[in-house]
């Protein structure tokens, strides 16, 4: 069986952003980056995948600059087979058509079985490449799964939907799914299996070779949300801040 | 602009929150007719022109005969632009409509602006303004974004006709299991959030919840992690609840969490990072370390 999962690098959400000069996207420089956090579950469940089926073969697949070696990298060493990296330096200017359609080119003459890829991005969170993916390959796409089994040829996962509540839908390979959070528990590369990544293959494909549409959306500017509420920041040392907000709850609470 | 709304029906009943599809409409001043795939027992309340597809014949989730349903009335009512709700059932199907009309999809818009839309970025730390560059355009909106239109009014019914299809099955629902607690009663609530670290820590939100005299609840990642019970989680795929008191212990405030808890009378949150998005709806953000400070305000309560 041929997996192939799809996986971003996003950068860590705790960072402080700045907007760029052209006020279109935020400063790279600075940033720690990490794997998107819906695509370490894909990963995860594609790893999993392969360690049911034993004979198959898994590709990891990442579009953007060089930084994203790293990302690719710990995707190996978690298990996947090989790498490939689709050098993009301006992948945050390409729009999700544009990724998706980058994607299918790959994919389209390599017939995976299974496509695996995080449910949103955590940067632009469009939450559109995975589906985008399927229809342009014409396979089923099953989104927010947070269960997933194969079996046979059959796909069933349980898809997450609001307040609590799950369907249970299934589909025949070739398909893709999308991770939701809590899918499984994303393992942490061991030191033998970092060793052993470095000498899995990756490869490098620039993006002009897939990339053939025109985006289809347009940033017109980045910019900080204006604040809406007016929360009072308090800051300083512990004791001082445990008694001014004993104060502020006695005050405009009932509870104290 | 011509909209088409897609409203969302499910376990038989017409969503609460297709009306916020109406209110998007109406707030934008736009010309629309509806869509569903539903009853003829369960219409939305509405005056205009409402495209249905006999949910019977349709099915609550088959993407793939949706889609073809979406597209038929899209092109009967003349639209340019498909909305959508940004929720497990609009995620899910726009991008279908969207590669298929060759239109530029538009997720999770916040606000409609004169120069585009606006949508959140990097867990709401950002918003980004974009616009279609396609003639036709499809857009989800993000839930809560839109005032909800009044219900009011009769909808003038067009069947659509449903053609077997699909490429999925669709194998029924399941019910999370009721638990241990309702959060919805609770007067005081202080959740944590993935900033306590480690599962030994939760110890410290419980002894904090007790002083306080409420309940202890969490974040999505910490109930994933399984440090405590779904039946705690807060947010769109937990409880909503709207206590006197939340505090909110090392949660950055991501929007499915505010949707479960944005509601409630006064919010403390105590978080590392100043920017954090909890600050946008906390009334007190207390910069400290969760660690610290839990402990410290349990001794000072409870004397
Ligand atoms: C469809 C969908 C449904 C979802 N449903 C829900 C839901 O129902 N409920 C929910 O909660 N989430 C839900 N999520 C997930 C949501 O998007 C966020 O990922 C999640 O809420 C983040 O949880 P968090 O704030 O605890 O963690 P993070 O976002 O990782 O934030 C951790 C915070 O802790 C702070 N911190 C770190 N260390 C400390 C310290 N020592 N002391 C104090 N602060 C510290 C950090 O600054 C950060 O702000 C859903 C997501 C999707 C896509
Ligand atoms: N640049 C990229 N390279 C590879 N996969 C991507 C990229 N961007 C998005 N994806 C995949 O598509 C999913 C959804 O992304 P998005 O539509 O941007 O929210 C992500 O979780 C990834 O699995």
């Amino acid at each position: 069986m041929n997996i192939l999962v799809c996986i971003k690098q996003v950068p860590d959400m705790e960072s402080r952003f700045k907007v760029d000069a052209a006020g279109t996207w935020f400063e790279e420089s600075d940033l720690a980056w990490r794997i998107n956090e819906y695509d370490e579950f894909a990963i995860e469940q594609a790893v999993q995948l392969k360690e049911q089926l034993g004979d198959a073969d898994l590709t990891v697949l990442s579009i953007g600059p060089a930084r994203l070696k790293e990302a690719l990298k710990k995707a190996l060493a978690m298990g996947c087979d090989r790498a490939v990296h689709v050098v993009d330096a301006a992948a945050h200017e390409k729009d999700p058509f544009q990724i998706a359609s980058s994607i299918a080119a790959f994919a389209k003459d390599k017939s995976f079985d299974v496509i695996f890829t995080g449910m949103q991005s955590q940067d632009r969170g469009s939450g559109q490449v995975a589906v985008l993916v399927g229809e342009l390959l014409s396979i089923p796409s099953l989104t927010t799964a947070v269960e997933f089994a194969l079996e046979g040829d059959t796909i069933s996962v349980r898809r997450e939907l609001e307040g609590g509540l799950k369907a249970v839908v299934k589909a025949k390979v070739p398909a893709l799914v999308s991770c939701q959070l809590g899918l499984n528990t994303p393992r942490y590369p061991t030191l033998p299996n970092i060793m052993k990544a470095k000498r899995k293959e990756l490869l490098e494909v620039p993006v002009a070779d897939l990339l053939t549409e025109e985006a289809r959306l347009e940033t017109v500017s980045l910019a900080y949300p204006e604040k809406k509420g007016s929360a009072l920041v308090l800051e300083g040392e512990v004791g001082d801040l445990v008694e001014k907000v004993i104060g502020i709850l006695k005050e405009k609470t009932a509870v104290l | 602009m011509k909209a088409l709304l897609v409203g969302e029906y499910r376990e038989g009943k017409l969503l609460e929150s297709s009306y916020e599809l109406i209110g998007f409409a109406q707030t934008l001043g736009a010309e629309f007719e509806l869509f569903l795939v539903g009853s003829t027992d369960q219409l939305p309340q509405v005056d205009g022109k409402l495209h249905l597809a006999d949910v019977a014949a349709a099915g609550e989730f088959n993407p793939a005969l949706h889609k073809q349903l979406v597209l038929d009335a899209a092109q009967k009512a003349g639209a340019d632009t498909i909305v959508f709700l940004h929720s497990s059932y609009g995620w899910d199907l726009a991008p279908r409509v969207a590669l298929a009309l060759n239109a530029a999809q538009v997720s999770e818009v916040v606000e409609a602006a004169a120069d585009g839309y606006l949508l959140p970025a990097c867990n709401s730390k950002l918003r980004r303004t974009v616009k279609a560059t396609t003639d036709r355009s499809v857009v989800t909106l993000q839930v809560g974004a839109f005032m909800a239109a009044e219900p009011g009014g009769t909808p003038q019914v067009e069947e659509l006709s449903v053609a077997a299809g699909g490429n999925t099955e669709f194998g029924g629902y399941e019910q999370a299991e009721a638990g241990e607690v309702d959060l919805g009663k609770a007067e005081v609530i202080v959740s944590a959030g993935r900033g306590v670290g480690k599962p030994e820590n939760v110890a410290m939100i419980e002894a904090l919840a007790k002083a306080l005299g409420g309940e202890y609840g969490a974040s999505r990642p910490v109930v994933d992690a399984g440090w405590v019970p779904h039946d705690r989680q807060v947010g769109t795929t937990g409880q909503v609840v709207s206590p006197k008191l939340y505090v909110a212990c090392g949660i950055s405030g991501a929007i499915q969490h505010l949707a479960g808890m944005k509601k409630s009378e006064f919010v403390l949150a105590i978080n590392t990072d100043k920017d954090a998005p909890i600050a946008e709806i906390a009334d007190v953000l207390v910069v400290a370390d969760i660690k610290q400070f839990a402990p410290a305000l349990t001794a000072k309560l409870v004397g």
